[in-house]
């Protein structure tokens, strides 16, 4: 039997990326945000979780790609993290995957810069490649 | 103790343990008398007596003593288990388990006397002594004693037969009710044991607890907002009681984390009276208030200023009690700690009856260290004075020893206490004692706040912060420019202003400043520690209690903000840190010395490089504009045209003691006045007779401007100056709009009062001739 692990994935620009399912708390709608100023720049703003004060991280601006256009509203997914909840911010949510083990490869040469850091590996997909994000990673402003 | 810690709660751990299975085996016992039981019941108490021995538990040892003795007795066959030996000796494993208690919250045994329970052990004995009524063998902890001689034997005396059938059972039962009832009664009546009436609860429950809390009260606002708009009585009537008990739930839940400062008050007789006796000094310690609780944090936080100002008092309040007797004072000094309660905030007041603060020493003190110079020396205020032990390096170790006032490390007891949202703040009467009055909120999870709106955003401001709200139209007050710092004149004193939006949006490449027009401001005055500054904000909401919730990672290094709240719309708002506001908008550095006098403030005005300018608008003769700048006006007076007197050529007045020449600016701008000269003048007469004069000050003298009306004070930048058309004009800019010129006031003076400038002395003589 070939061992797979199960990620959640979504869709940022032009590409397909996943979390270990584990790792992800829930998915919900845009929530109406309150903007930090100051703030570093991947924080776009404050969001109201049910009585928690939730972090979101603009998963385009973290990764260096193009601001999503105006007129489409991000969905947040919720990362566990030691510290709380944190929000990440992306185009849309895809399906829960199970991924074969086997199919793992370390990240494409052709990705580059921060991706390259945040990138844990790749999935090979029928029709897709599966980039799975190192949430530690890409939470650490420190890390670029 | 230390050491003796550890050891003696794994005493009282083991021992609990054992009694616990002492009860067990005792009853057992009742039911079916072994020889085994017998000896483990033996062998527990023997080691507890034997511990308690080493630790000198002498009560304790005494008890147990007197019950080995019984129980081995009856391990040796000699005496036969009867219910009055089983609840004597229950009795005794209670008295053993009250005994553990006291010494785990205490490390004391109590003063509670146990003779009656010995007596009644060291009785049961002999065998005659066995029936014995069911005399209280466990006397209530603080009730005396009553003598063991005089036991009364009026109830009749239970059968002495081993306990076999129901009957005694059930007598048995009875008794162990008895002593249960004695025992709960004594719990009633003196310090009833705290384990009965308390439980032990994780900290981190209690947090959650406050957590949920703040949530029911946030979704409580918002249904109360959704009322507003609602009719229906029922509903209404159901949310005022949601309301209700909400609030009552809120306190309540605040209440669980409350300690009373007794609790950290208790350690001060004791580092007082040693270090009292360190300093060769008689000092008294008196308290008052001990009970009133706050925060556990915020009584972790206060832990080490208090105790640092209590010292303080001692080394450096009290004196010797030869200085004291001398004085006529009671040898022995003075220390009083009193706490209470004050509208969400606990006071804390510290007061000594030592010789006071030397404020002259403390002047000195700052002089020499550079903290004020020689003219503020002079100037200074006693309050303010005061004040300056509370400058961070004022007193550094060594240095201060010698000074005979306070202020050992002063600035991180103000600091720490400014922390939590607190105030420090002293009196002294020299000879008499200080006073520290310390108030600080009773918790920080849930604080009063203004809400603030700017940027379209909501902003909340820690309530403690807030000084005062003002409102400034521009078109009537100024705000000036002081080396890039836009300030306001607050009652004579310079505000440093910060723009809210230029602090927080500085990089924001969206933010338009450009587009903001602001005709009015809001302006909210802080306290950041030492200084005040203003913060102006699009506009002032309300005030409204907020639950403090701590911000994400990504925060960290963001001191601007003291955390987040969720308002009663759902929507989060973030939480002004004022302090880290203050250090991002380098206000504190600016006004550092804010006992500069205004006047010099006023000279780096006219030194600054900005070209932005304070100007003073009056109208001139001929209904046009005229400026000058603000700072050659010292001063605006206004006076009856009644007292005006000639001196040579020259119009005077006599104003603060001196006399001042008084220049006519219809006189001096005469090109164009011919129109409207005769209008003007007589209007000003007929009217009211009081002229406008604008003070010019110049090396210690006076001249006045008398103008005819006033217009505005605006701060401008002046751009398209074009020369002078005229005399007594150095050009036109546009200002506000309209053409205006500005005054040559120096060359008016020069053409017309040149004596003003070479040798005013000589003016004066002439004038006096």
């Amino acid at each position: 039997m070939v061992k797979t692990s199960q990620f959640c994935t979504f869709h940022v620009d032009e590409f397909l990326f996943g979390i270990e399912v584990e790792k992800v708390q829930e998915v919900i709608k845009h929530l109406e945000m309150t903007r930090a100023p100051l703030a570093p720049r991947i924080v776009t703003g404050l969001i109201n979780l049910r009585g928690q004060i939730v972090t979101a991280i603009e998963l385009r601006r973290r990764l260096e790609l193009k601001d999503r256009s105006s007129d489409s509203s991000p969905m947040n997914v919720i990362i566990r993290t030691d510290e709380g909840p944190v929000s990440l911010l992306v185009d849309a949510i895809g399906a829960v995957i199970d991924a074969d083990e086997e199919s793992f490869e370390l990240p494409p040469e052709t990705l580059k810069g921060i991706s390259r850091e945040l990138i844990r590996g790749t999935y090979k997909l029928k029709n897709k490649l599966l980039l799975i994000i190192d949430i530690e990673k890409a939470l650490d402003i420190s890390v670029s | 103790m230390g050491e003796n810690d550890e050891i003696i709660k794994e005493f009282l751990i083991e021992s609990n343990e054992n009694l616990d299975r002492l009860d067990h085996d005792l009853v057992l016992m009742e039911r079916n008398p072994s020889k085994d039981i017998l000896t483990k019941i033996f062998r527990s108490i023997h080691t507890i007596k034997g511990t308690c021995g080493f630790f000198g538990f002498s009560k304790l040892q005494a008890v147990t003593h007197a019950g080995e003795n019984l129980l081995s007795l009856l391990r040796d066959s000699r005496l036969t288990l009867t219910p009055e030996i089983t609840s004597g000796l229950l009795a005794m494993v209670d008295a053993i388990r009250q005994i553990l208690a006291k010494i785990e919250q205490t490390g004391q045994e109590g003063e509670a006397d146990y003779t009656v329970l010995i007596n009644t052990l060291q009785n049961l004995q002999e065998p005659g002594a066995s029936p014995q009524p069911p005399e209280p063998p466990a006397p209530p902890p603080d009730a005396p004693a009553p003598p063991t001689e005089t036991q009364p034997k009026e109830p009749p005396p239970p059968p002495a037969t081993p306990p076999k059938g129901t009957q005694n059972t059930q007598a048995m039962g009875e008794q162990a009710q008895a002593v249960d009832k004695i025992i709960e009664a004594a719990e009633l009546h003196g310090s009833s044991s705290v384990s009965d009436t308390h439980i032990r609860v994780d900290v981190g429950l209690l947090d959650r607890l406050i957590t949920l809390v703040g949530e029911l009260v946030l979704s409580r606002n918002q249904v109360l907002q959704f009322t507003s708009t609602q009719e229906n009585t029922a509903f209404l009537k159901t949310t005022q009681r949601l309301n209700m008990i909400t609030s009552e739930l809120q306190e309540n839940v605040m209440r669980t984390r409350m300690q009373p400062i007794g609790k950290l008050w208790n350690k001060f007789p004791r580092v007082v009276r040693d270090l009292a006796i360190a300093c060769g000094k008689k000092v008294h310690v008196e308290m008052e208030g001990e009970k009133t609780e706050l925060d556990k944090t915020l009584l972790e936080a206060i832990s080490d200023p208090l105790t640092h100002a209590v010292r303080n008092a001692v080394d450096h309040g009290i004196e010797t009690p030869q200085e004291r007797a001398a004085k006529g004072k009671n040898p022995e000094g003075q220390i009083f700690l009193r706490a209470t309660h004050e509208s969400g905030h606990v006071n804390i007041v510290i007061t000594d009856d030592g010789s006071g603060l030397n404020i002259d020493r403390i002047k000195q003190k700052a002089f020499h260290l550079g903290l004020i110079t020689e003219e503020q020396l002079e100037h200074i205020s006693d309050r303010e004075a005061i004040n300056l032990i509370f400058l961070p390096g004022f007193s550094t170790a060594e240095k201060v020893t010698n000074l005979s006032g306070r202020g050992v490390g002063m600035d991180v007891v103000k600091n720490n206490i400014e922390r939590i949202g607190g105030t420090i703040d002293v009196h002294t009467e020299p000879a008499k004692g200080t006073t520290l009055q310390v108030k600080i909120p009773l918790t920080l999870a849930i604080i009063p706040a203004l809400i603030v709106r700017c940027a379209g955003e909501r902003f909340a401001i820690p309530q403690p912060n807030l000084l005062e709200l003002i409102r400034v139209e521009e078109t009537h007050q100024s705000i000036e420019n002081i080396k890039g710092v836009p300030v306001y004149r607050l009652r004579g004193n310079l505000l440093p202003l910060v723009y809210l939006d230029r602090e927080l949006f500085k990089d924001d490449p969206d933010y338009d400043f450009n587009s903001i027009v602001r005709d009015k401001i809001n302006i909210v005055v802080l306290q950041a520690g030492e200084h005040q500054f203003g913060l102006v904000v699009d506009s002032v909401s309300d005030s409204e209690e907020i639950v403090v919730k701590a911000l994400g990672q990504h925060f960290k290094s963001l001191t601007i903000y003291a955390g987040a709240t969720i308002m009663g719309d759902g929507k989060v708002s973030l939480i002004l840190d004022v302090m880290g506001l203050a250090l991002r908008a380098h206000v504190l550095s600016d006004t550092e010395n804010k006992l500069l006098s205004e006047k010099r403030i006023v000279k780096e005005e006219t030194a600054s490089h900005d070209n932005r300018q304070s100007l003073l608008l009056f109208q001139s003769p001929d209904r046009g504009r005229i400026a000058i700048p603000l700072a050659m006006v010292a001063r605006l007076e206004e006076i009856p045209s009644s007292s005006i007197e000639k001196a040579g050529p020259l119009d005077v007045i006599q104003y603060r003691g001196e006399i001042l020449p008084l220049l006519h600016l219809h006189q001096i701008l005469p090109e164009r006045r011919k129109r409207l000269r005769n209008n003007e003048t007589s209007a000003a007469d007929t009217k009211n007779n009081m002229l406008q004069v604008v003070v010019y000050t110049h090396n210690n003298h006076s001249i006045g401007l008398v103008v005819d009306h006033i217009l505005d004070i605006v701060e401008e930048k002046i751009e398209r100056q074009s020369p002078g058309t005229r005399e007594g004009v150095l050009g036109t800019a546009v200002i506000l709009g309209h053409v205006t010129e500005l005054l040559d006031l120096k060359g008016i003076i020069l053409t017309h009062a040149p004596q003003f400038y070479g040798s005013a002395p000589d003016q004066k003589e002439k004038t006096n001739g």
